[in-house]
């Protein structure tokens, strides 16, 4: 078991959760009975819509919230009966960035230091060391009031990380951010956990975030978790991809469709065009550029449709996820999930 | 997973010291008052409006028979600083509950902080409101020219008691802002805190109160008490009864609202 430097095993750093339920006033469960399990240093997803549970999960794994029924050890503690010691463990940016207007950033890092018992010298070098790393150097002593969305939630993350946490909980910290702001925490959250062997916790509504950050992702509908594995994983269960194409020339239409039914099912597409599920996966679209152009079929537009998160969503719950491609968060499937090439010569 | 959490048991989870927490706090507070201007100003500023013309329109008051002294202006100055105990439970409660409701107390339920640290704390920024409104208030006052009758010494304790006074008042806003958890709930207690404060000694002594059920009420009202305790340091002199019962009334208001505050965050800091 490796050690890694705190005198802790790296195998304490994990999240396990067993049978976990939150009932409230009414009988209403916000978590049914969920099992997960978080691997030391890796970024867990939960992903899910509005009201789905999430929150109240990283309440119960952070000790806000006690469980009704049902164990969660985070860091190797209990989170019940060793709340102190999870705490002490874990950083956590919760939903609202909760800061002072008016406080600056070097202000609330020095309140935050000394709630954690820090020294004062050493309130003021982690503190200006992470000011630095979020990018808010210049902006340390303006008051908080002042600042844009992007800026609290990386404020806030670095305040989660000032007592060198070991287990990283950030729920939906993108929400409301720029593409910018975004693409900087994304950044940020990547490299602590691959990095600095962070174990991170993020819960989010947004399909491409989960599928870009996270290594293991769980997706919670109604209290209960529907689907867990990797993206990767969790895509190649609910389909094959598919490829979709134009012919520059109408009449070589019905040619297109036989090569592509080479490759594949052929399913409905364009009336202009044909689309095919491949057989083998997407290593394929080059094999079938080059089957095009021995059969001299000039394309007008070809595209790769992978399997998204959204079909996975769909395929679990029957819906599509809530806030897909809203807020600057393009659906999967248009976005790098796909590729389109338009006028391509075959 | 047994084993790593006897492993991890390395990691020290006792809490820090309330001596590294409450100076943080209390700085946060007095910073979060110092900065808001808009707060300051007002609760300074309508205690001296509502004096100058309590001055004005009630001076005939000096006149009836039994009335402790000629200056109305000196016998209106002492509700000056108990109007500012209103601001104090306002501005106190308002701002527990904007930490309610921002998502503030679940930042700091994930620290190790102590709850006295944070009681504490929160009060920091009410006492300094109370000392710079205590310090105007008697400045204005002689510049306008009352008097304090029990000197330079009677000033100081004047201010003593107008803080202990800020302080009961503020312990009273960190209660309702711990238990109704709304700014706005905390902002509706204003005009019913204001009848409270009417219902005391305020515009007349106890003695010369016509009304017998007025006289009652006022007489088992705490604020009574506050008020002539303020008063006798600039009317009397030096009167050891009424300052006891002064900062008797203050120190009894303090311990209730501090037990309800501690009750309250207790709830509301409640983590596994």
């Amino acid at each position: 078991m490796p050690d890694n430097g705190n005198g802790v095993q790296s195998d304490a750093n994990g999240i396990e959760v067993n049978g976990l339920v939150r009932e409230y006033k009414g009988g209403v469960r916000a978590v049914d009975g969920i099992d997960l399990e978080v691997r030391p240093g890796e970024i867990y997803g939960f992903l899910g819509p509005n009201g789905a549970g999430k929150s109240t999960t990283v309440h119960m794994l952070t000790t806000l919230l006690p469980p009704t029924a049902g164990t969660a050890r985070v860091a190797g503690f209990d989170v019940v009966k060793q709340g102190a010691n999870v705490r002490d463990a874990i950083g956590a940016a919760l939903q609202e960035a909760a800061l002072d207007p008016n406080l600056t950033a070097r202000d609330h890092m020095r309140l935050q230091g000394a709630l954690h018992g820090m020294s004062k010298a050493d309130r003021t070098r982690r503190g200006d060391e992470l000011i630095e790393r979020v990018g808010l150097a210049d902006a340390a002593e303006r008051k908080v009031g002042g600042y844009s969305g992007g800026m609290k939630r990386r404020l806030d993350l670095a305040l989660a990380l000032l007592h060198e946490p070991r287990v990283l909980f950030l729920d939906e910290p993108t929400t409301g951010l720029d593409i910018q702001s975004r693409t900087a925490l994304w950044d940020e959250v990547a490299h602590l956990s691959r990095d600095e062997g962070m174990t991170v916790f993020l819960t989010t509504q947004y399909l491409e975030e989960a599928d870009q950050l996270a290594d293991h992702l769980g997706i919670i509908d109604h209290g209960k978790l529907v689907a867990e594995g990797t993206p990767q994983a969790l895509k190649a269960e609910v389909g094959r991809p598919t490829v979709a194409a134009i012919p520059h020339e109408a009449s070589d239409r019905e040619r297109l469709a036989g090569v592509l039914g080479r490759f594949g099912e052929l399913v409905p597409g364009t009336p202009s065009g044909a689309a095919a599920r491949l057989s083998d996966g997407p290593q394929e679209l080059a094999d079938i550029v080059r089957a095009f152009d021995a059969e001299g079929i000039r394309i007008a537009n070809i595209e790769l449709h992978a399997a998204s998160l959204n079909d996975v969503f769909l395929a679990k719950t029957g819906r599509s996820l809530e806030g897909a491609g809203t807020g600057g968060h393009p659906e999967p499937g248009t976005g790098e999930h796909e590729l389109a090439l338009e006028g391509s010569p075959a | 997973m047994e084993a790593a959490a006897i492993d991890a048991g390395v990691i020290s989870s006792s809490r820090p010291s309330i001596w590294i927490q409450a100076p943080e706090l209390a700085r946060r507070s007095i910073m979060r008052t110092v900065r808001q201007p808009a707060a300051i100003i007002p609760a300074t500023v309508f205690p001296l409006i509502l004096l100058a013309i309590n001055s004005v329109g009630l001076k005939s008051a000096t006149s009836l028979p039994g009335f402790p002294t000629t200056s109305y202006l000196t016998f209106a100055l002492s509700f000056a600083f108990i109007q500012a105990g209103v601001f104090a439970v306002i501005g106190t409660g308002q701002n527990l509950a904007e930490d309610n409701q921002g998502g503030f107390f679940n930042r700091l339920q994930l620290t190790p902080v102590h709850p006295a640290a944070l009681v504490a704390g929160q009060l920091a920024g009410t006492l300094t409101l109370g000392l710079f409104q205590a310090a105007t208030y008697i400045s204005v006052g002689l510049i306008a020219g009352a008097h304090i009758e029990a000197g330079f010494g009677g000033a100081v304790v004047l201010i003593a008691l107008a803080i202990a006074i800020s302080l009961a008042f503020g312990s009273v806003g960190l209660a309702v802002g711990m238990r109704s958890g709304t700014p706005e709930s905390v902002q509706s207690l204003f005009p019913l805190i204001f009848v409270f404060l009417f219902m005391s000694s305020m515009s007349l002594p106890r003695n010369l109160i016509q009304t017998d059920w007025f006289r009652e009420v006022a007489t088992y009202n705490p604020v009574s008490y506050m008020i002539e305790g303020l008063r006798s340091l600039l009317i009397t002199g030096w009167d050891g009864e009424a300052l006891a019962l002064g900062f008797g009334c203050a120190l009894g208001v303090l311990v209730i609202g501090l037990t309800v505050a501690s009750l309250s965050l207790k709830e509301r800091m409640v983590r596994t």
